[in-house]
């Protein structure tokens, strides 16, 4: 039986079947975290109702989701409006298919696998802005533009700062990047490119200080206004399992994907997916949120210049020590990412106190 | 306390003689309100000027509006300004009467811009209306609201007053 | 309603004609701090006209008190001003007092000091909590009002009521301090200065926060005075004016309050007197507490107050500004008028002169920094 179940096209839609549960599952479980982490950073409970310490509140979630009155306003665009979640949604599903859970766990080996991600993730832009546009409100589309704007502007330092690891592993293909990291994970010699793909990372996926598109406090109460129910639960599923396809990708790219001591690989992969989650939900409850404009001038004017400077010395150090390139890149790159976390006080955000004008004290 | 009443005091006569000495003959009542409050009453003439010679004067500069109030006084309305001196440290009341049927008085946003909204309250509350006001419309009623209410003739609970 | 007038703006690529567009932040909005209407004429990223519309919490305060008796009114005042209802208490009774040319007992001086302060520091945190909210950090505000609801069960020992307490009478306060008052409150402090150490290290010092407060809604200290802003929005443009130095009330000049000034004049500053305010509040309170005097919490009076006629004009320092009563009294039961000088309804008119050439991202930045109370505004 088992010979059958490994045959090529059956062992495709099972592991097709699996991820896809379990993105489902997950996205549950990054429900409930969520809302678990936030409620600890702020000293509250969270949900403990429904369920003991209130595990099933995801699910009460969904059910509600599911039961809501299906509301399109009058004068919107229908066919648009109505594709537009399934358009931001079904990139997602499909990133996953490349991501390597473990050796034998890959749905496909693609040996482009980054590129296509890459691919995947400009197509949810035209979600997005099919969303802010059909809506048929002023709102909806100055958010749509903005989400688009951010997501398109932070795809450049993020594809940038995947070379660097394709650069040291030789290949595009995600299984044969973790395989290049049998002997030490790339993070000990290219953390710089961590951090920038982690946050072109928090960018991409509209996550906090870059939630712009979504905030409810600002002005535009962003794209997602006309949706509701089912329609809506999917752009906030969309969302959720782009941070997991990020939170795999860095885990891959950086952390050794299924490498790990002792235990089953799909476990470290996934507790190293984990932990990436939940610093996406440390950062969310603890920054506030950048500007539209402050948003735009970080992407463009700091992470891509960093990234290439990265991606250039790496490639400097790369073609003059073949053999030997591990640590003095490792050297060069810790320089830079701490220097950069050090003077990013300085140089990003300079204090601009100006000049006091005349000031009268008076009695 | 006490030893603060004697500085205002001080102070309250020496903003007492200047406004005297400035005005000449062209206000109705001058005289000390209480421990650091000086009460001027105006006819609605000579408000404008006055009111920037309260401003301009160096040993004055009532340049802070604290309060705009109307009054209705039954047999009359009144417009009644409160200012700071923070030179000085005196207060000013400045009262002016208006009569009823016709109660008009020159706006002072000119003089001091924060009177906007308080003018406005006024002609919402009580129908005075400020000459020279930039944007004399209701402000906190609606705007098809109609009638004056704080004017002691509107009705209220129990009828008519 | 007409409000602004187009004007088609000629852009600069020839036959390219662009418009301004009116961008409505409505009565229901999260981040508006109540019922205000934002009318914001907005010409791609950059607002170049606000007209704020307020009205939508107008009770007819000022009516309800000419119909009402001293001691009735006194319940209404919390309503003005919510979040600092005991200070709209002091600020009428002041006026009545003054009316009545009354002397105060010397320990319901200090209670109202020390209820005064709490106030203050309750009222900040609260804004503080929501100004972070708007800014999009979640946090904070839960903190602020974890601090805020101990303070909050302190007034319920004091008044029965956490919120409209409805403490303070013609003459004195309505009770005495509970036994154990006092030790809560100084373990309160204790515990409070840290917290506000805390708070200013994990809120002052991140780079978003001050790239999104710093050199925004900048006002130099002549619109200020102009406009006759006071509070902490007018300290932090260097004008060193507060009523409790101004026109000293109470026992505030024996405690000798310290004015915390700034003078960048921008949002960041005034969070930074904010803060400032709730430290000076607490040595205020601790001075306070020292010299509490023994003696009567309230002075006799007949049970239905008639003040003789006359006209008071009674200024508190609010945290958002100068409160005051200017109370006509006819000799009857009733206030014969009773104006409110509401600290936030000035404040605001200020708004459009801050956010002409803004961009839209600052709105909600410079209005949380103003920090308005549609109460007041309203009334």
């Amino acid at each position: 039986m088992f010979d059958f179940l490994s045959q090529e096209p059956v062992r495709v839609v099972l592991a097709l079947l699996l991820t896809f549960g379990f993105l489902i599952g997950s996205m549950l479980i990054l429900l409930y975290l969520e809302r678990k982490i936030a409620a600890f950073i702020q000293d509250r409970h969270g949900p403990h109702h429904v369920g003991k310490w209130g595990l099933l509140q995801a699910v009460a979630d969904t059910f509600k989701l599911l039961l809501k009155e299906d509301v399109i306003s009058a004068n919107v665009d229908r066919r648009v409006f109505i594709m537009a979640p399934v358009v931001f949604f079904s990139p997602v599903i499909a990133a996953f298919a490349v991501l390597p859970f473990s050796k034998d766990l890959t749905a496909i080996n693609l040996n482009v696998g980054v590129i296509y991600l890459m691919a995947l993730g400009s197509l949810d832009v035209l979600g997005l802005i099919m969303a802010g546009w059909s809506s048929n409100n002023k709102y909806s589309l100055i958010g749509g533009f903005r989400a688009a704007a951010q997501m398109i502007s932070y795809e450049l330092p993020l594809g940038l700062s995947f070379v660097v690891p394709v650069m040291l592993a030789g290949s595009l293909s995600l299984v044969d990047i973790v395989h290049a990291q049998d002997h030490y994970w790339f993070v000990l010699i290219q953390p710089l490119a961590l951090v920038t793909m982690f946050t072109a990372g928090l960018a991409e996926t509209n996550r906090n200080p870059f939630d712009l598109p979504e905030a409810e406090s600002e002005l535009v109460a962003g794209f997602m206004t006309e949706y509701s129910g089912l329609r809506w639960a999917m752009f906030f599923l969309g969302e959720y399992g782009n941070m997991i396809v990020v939170s795999s990708v860095a885990a891959t790219m950086f952390f050794g994907g299924w490498h790990g001591w002792l235990l089953p690989g799909i476990l470290w992969f996934l507790a190293k997916v984990y932990i990436f989650l939940c610093l996406f939900m440390w950062i969310r409850s603890t920054l506030p949120r950048l500007r539209a404009d402050q948003l735009m001038s970080f992407g463009w004017k700091v992470l891509i210049p960093l990234t290439l400077v990265n991606l250039v010395v790496t490639s400097f150090v790369i073609l003059l020590l073949p053999d030997a390139y591990q640590l003095p890149l490792g050297i060069i790159s810790w320089a830079l990412m701490l220097a950069f976390v050090f003077s990013f006080r300085r140089v990003v955000f300079p204090r601009r106190v100006s000049k006091s004008l005349e000031f009268r004290r008076t009695a | 306390m006490k030893e603060m009443f004697r500085i205002h005091d001080k102070k309250c006569e020496k903003v007492t003689e200047k406004v005297r000495a400035g005005l000449g003959q062209r206000f109705l009542s001058l005289s000390l309100l209480a421990y650091d409050m000086v009460g001027l009453t105006l006819s609605p003439e000579s408000l404008l000027e006055t009111a920037e010679y309260l401003r301009d004067t160096p040993g004055l500069e009532f340049q802070f509006l604290s309060c705009l109030s109307g009054v209705d006084r039954q047999d009359r309305l009144e417009v009644v300004y409160h200012l700071h001196s923070l030179t000085a440290g005196v207060s000013l009341q400045l009262t002016v009467s208006l009569p009823n049927d016709r109660p008009e008085v020159d706006s002072v946003t000119s003089i001091w811009p924060g009177a906007n909204w308080y003018e406005r309250e006024a002609y919402d509350m009580y129908g005075i209306v400020f000459r020279g006001h930039p944007n004399l419309t209701r402000i906190l009623t609606d705007d098809e609201f109609v009638g004056h209410p704080l004017r002691k003739s509107y009705w209220t609970e129990g009828g008519l007053v | 309603m007409k409000l602004i007038e187009h004007h088609p703006i000629e852009s600069k690529v020839a036959g390219l004609r662009t418009e301004e567009m009116l961008l409505n932040m409505g009565p229901q909005h999260p981040s508006t701090h109540g019922v205000l209407r934002l009318v914001l004429q907005i010409s791609g990223e950059t607002v170049t006209d606000v007209t704020p519309v307020i009205g939508y919490l107008h009770r007819g305060m000022e009516k309800i008190f000419e119909n009402r008796t001293y001691l009735q009114g006194i319940r209404y005042t919390n309503n003005i001003d919510y979040l600092s209802q005991m200070i709209n208490e002091h600020a009428f009774v002041g006026a009545v007092e003054q009316l009545l040319n009354l002397d105060v007992p010397r320990r319901a001086e200090y209670i109202r000091v020390i209820v005064d302060e709490l106030q203050r520091i309750a009222s900040h945190l609260v804004w503080l909590g929501t100004y972070l909210l708007d800014l999009g950090a979640f946090t904070p505000i839960n903190y602020c009002f974890r601090d805020r609801d101990e303070i909050l069960e302190m007034f319920e020992t004091l008044g029965g009521s956490r919120f409209n307490v409805n403490y303070m009478r013609v003459g004195g306060v309505l009770a005495d301090l509970p036994m154990g008052f006092l030790g809560r409150l100084e373990k309160f402090l204790h515990r409070f200065i840290h917290t506000v150490d805390e708070l200013e290290e994990l809120i002052g010092g991140n780079e978003i926060f001050e790239v999104r407060t710093m050199n925004v809604g900048r006002m130099s200290p002549e619109l200020g005075i102009a406009y006759g802003i006071s509070g902490p929005c007018l300290r932090a443009s260097g004008v060193n004016f507060d009523i409790r130095t101004f026109r000293p009330y109470s026992i505030y000049p024996e405690l000798g309050v310290v004015p915390q000034v700034e003078v960048s004049g921008d949002a960041f500053a005034r969070y930074q007197v904010r803060m400032n305010e709730m430290r000076e509040s607490v040595r205020l309170i601790q001075r306070a507490i020292e010299g509490l005097p023994g003696g009567p919490v309230r002075a006799r009076m007949p049970h239905l107050l008639r003040p003789p006629k006359g006209e008071s004009y009674y200024t508190v320092e609010s945290p958002r500004g100068e409160m005051g009563y200017y109370l006509i009294s006819d000799g009857s039961t009733n206030p014969y008028r009773a104006k409110v000088r509401p600290p936030c309804f000035v404040n605001l008119q200020i708004l459009p002169e801050l956010l002409r050439g803004a961009r839209i991202g600052d709105v909600v930045s410079v209005l949380g920094s103003i920090d308005i109370i549609l109460g007041e505004v309203d009334r």
